[in-house]
């Protein structure tokens, strides 16, 4: 008897250590994978970047091309979004936080955005191909690539911004109060400006999201072989991803090393824009606790 | 209340309207489309057809090949997703300490964050010539490569909702099993994960969700061949593909090719909606049971 459960006690330590060494191999897997890809991307594309692939439009050789069109249309796109999807999502968030409570519209419009934050970008491409080039006749323009990105960030910059928002201590609002101020001039006055570097955080990472997105812009018809940089938002345009998309495309070889190359620089961005969003979030973390 | 209070807060509210706008719009656009695409084209046609040649100068409207397809491409990164996403959230939940966790979590997020025309492009120039390797017959295009790279792609979704959902079911239930002498691995599978169920199966549905509507990653590494067939070692084109295929080339507005992609973008909304209000229930029902 003291034998089998001796056995017994000894079989499932052992099944508990060969299922830890089985997660751990997953996670371990996935590591590598990441590994894998950013060696991939930097042996093919390493090579291939130079100051003035950075600074040079591209070509039908690839030898010269370069991606000075994309880069500046998607700085520009970026910008476009911001201007445009920043105020109504900071509105939007302080009703819903401050103003809207538990009423049924509030609850409402909370399910439709978290709802909205799950649709395939894709279908925002198709809103924007409809409503913006289409009835609103904007033409495939750097306005109407930026407002399709606007309400496909819109539920991103929401959430987070509640989320900044809820973080500001309720006593904050009762001392305003106390002395006579109004709903609006607590929150202008009080709110905002203690969760103002949450709420940026908060953009950077929704716009670090909208700069890779590649197919709702390509469905709405954003070209794919661009000469020029774009000079206002009437301009076509197109965006570094699709740039990328376009090189990776053809059969080449040569296009797929300059595509890597293009992908070095898109991470870079993004990877610039996150570190900026954590840089943020620890300056604002350590002024929270001293 | 003064005069201009009021005015701030319809204003306010006037902007959180607009998300219910979007959503409006959305359906909009797509039923109006899809409405003149259905007067071409008889409904059962386009549900059931097993032919897609929308192209062709005899066209047939058949959408099965491109769910079919995409189908294929989503269940092939569910077969990477789920478990290895399952298995590294009861890791980073049950068994790793904060040290590990601060190293993992913020390279998951990485992952997630990288744009998905990289994960494309790792797909077709790394993944499949690998894979080839081992299975000398597969097409340079095909539903494995591109099917993997977007299971490893959602990996992070799942393993961070799952993590989630874990770390809310309440100690004194971890506590009692060990107490009955469980081990780790008997308290993370039959007590946590159980209690964690609806909040897993949240995870889940939304990571279906997330690769049927994925576009990029197809487009570029599964093809443009719509195929009625369960062989993953082929090209096949999703219902995203299409989509995209449609938009590059230059397709007059108001043909029947231009409402197509409308058309196939209703099928695509209608089924990740569902997913994400199934998801949606599931995890507000999770949420109540441990409130």
């Amino acid at each position: 008897m003291s034998v089998d459960l001796r056995r017994e006690s000894v079989r499932r330590r052992v099944a508990d250590a060969a299922f830890q060494a089985l997660a751990l191999l997953v996670l371990i897997v996935a590591l590598a994978c990441l590994g894998a890809l950013v060696w991939d991307v930097v042996s093919d594309g390493g090579g291939t970047l130079s100051w003035d692939f950075i600074t040079s439009f591209p070509s039908r050789r690839a030898s010269q091309a370069g991606i000075w069109h994309a880069l500046t249309g998607s700085v520009f796109v970026i910008a476009v979004t911001a201007v445009l999807a920043v105020p109504i999502g900071v509105a939007a968030a302080i009703y819903l936080e401050e103003y809207g409570g538990r009423s049924l519209a509030a609850r409402i419009i909370e399910l439709n955005i978290t709802n909205l934050a799950a649709v395939p970008s894709i279908i925002y491409g198709l809103l924007g191909l409809g409503l913006f080039v289409r009835m609103m006749g904007m033409g495939r323009s750097i306005l109407a690539g930026a407002s399709t990105l606007a309400l496909l960030v819109l539920p991103v910059i929401i959430l987070s911004t509640r989320e900044a928002l809820r973080a500001v201590p309720s006593s904050l609002r009762e001392g305003s109060y106390a002395l006579g101020a109004t709903k609006w001039q607590t929150v202008w006055h009080q709110v905002l400006p203690v969760a103002a570097p949450g709420i940026l955080t908060g953009f950077i990472l929704a716009l670090s999201r909208a700069i890779g997105e590649t197919a709702p812009l390509i469905t709405i018809g954003a070209v794919t072989f661009v000469t020029f940089a774009p000079d206002s938002i009437w301009s076509p345009f197109t965006v570094l991803p699709i740039q990328i998309f376009n090189w990776v495309s053809r059969p080449q070889a040569e296009f797929h090393a300059v595509a890597a190359a293009g992908i070095i620089v898109l991470v870079a961005l993004l990877l610039s824009m996150n570190a900026g969003a954590i840089w943020l979030r620890d300056r604002y973390q350590k002024r929270g606790m001293s | 209340m003064r005069k201009s209070e009021f005015l701030i807060e319809w204003g306010l509210f006037g902007c959180a309207l607009l998300s219910i706008g979007t959503t409006v719009g959305i359906i909009a656009v797509l039923t109006i489309e899809t409405a003149g695409f259905l007067r071409d084209v008889p409904i059962t046609d386009f549900l059931f057809g097993t032919e897609w040649t929308p192209l062709f100068a005899t066209p047939r409207f058949g959408v099965l090949p491109l769910v079919v397809g995409t189908l294929l491409v989503s269940g092939i990164a569910m077969l990477v997703a789920l478990p290895m996403g399952l298995l590294s959230a009861v890791y980073l939940s049950e068994y790793a300490d904060e040290r590990l966790r601060r190293i993992v979590k913020p390279v998951l997020e990485i992952l997630a964050g990288i744009p998905t025309v990289v994960y494309g492009y790792f797909a077709l120039l790394f993944v499949t010539p690998l894979l080839q390797r081992v299975i000398p017959n597969l097409a340079s295009l095909n539903a494995l490569g591109p099917g993997i790279v977007m299971g490893i792609m959602i990996l992070p979704l799942v393993s961070s909702l799952s993590e989630d959902a874990m770390r809310g079911v309440p100690r004194g239930l971890r506590e009692g099993s060990y107490a009955l002498g469980a081990t780790r691995m008997q308290t993370s599978l039959r007590v946590v994960v159980p209690a964690a169920f609806s909040g897993i199966t949240a995870a889940f549905i939304l990571a279906v969700s997330r690769a049927i509507g994925e576009t990029m990653i197809v487009a570029i590494a599964a093809g443009q061949q719509p195929r009625l067939t369960p062989d993953p070692t082929k090209s096949v084109e999703t219902m995203t593909t299409f989509i995209v295929q449609i938009s590059l080339g230059d397709t007059p507005q108001g043909t029947l090719e231009y409402r197509t992609i409308f058309a196939v973008g209703m099928l695509l909304f209608i089924g990740t909606f569902g997913l994400n209000l199934v998801s949606a229930w599931l995890r507000e029902r999770f949420r109540e049971e441990y409130a």
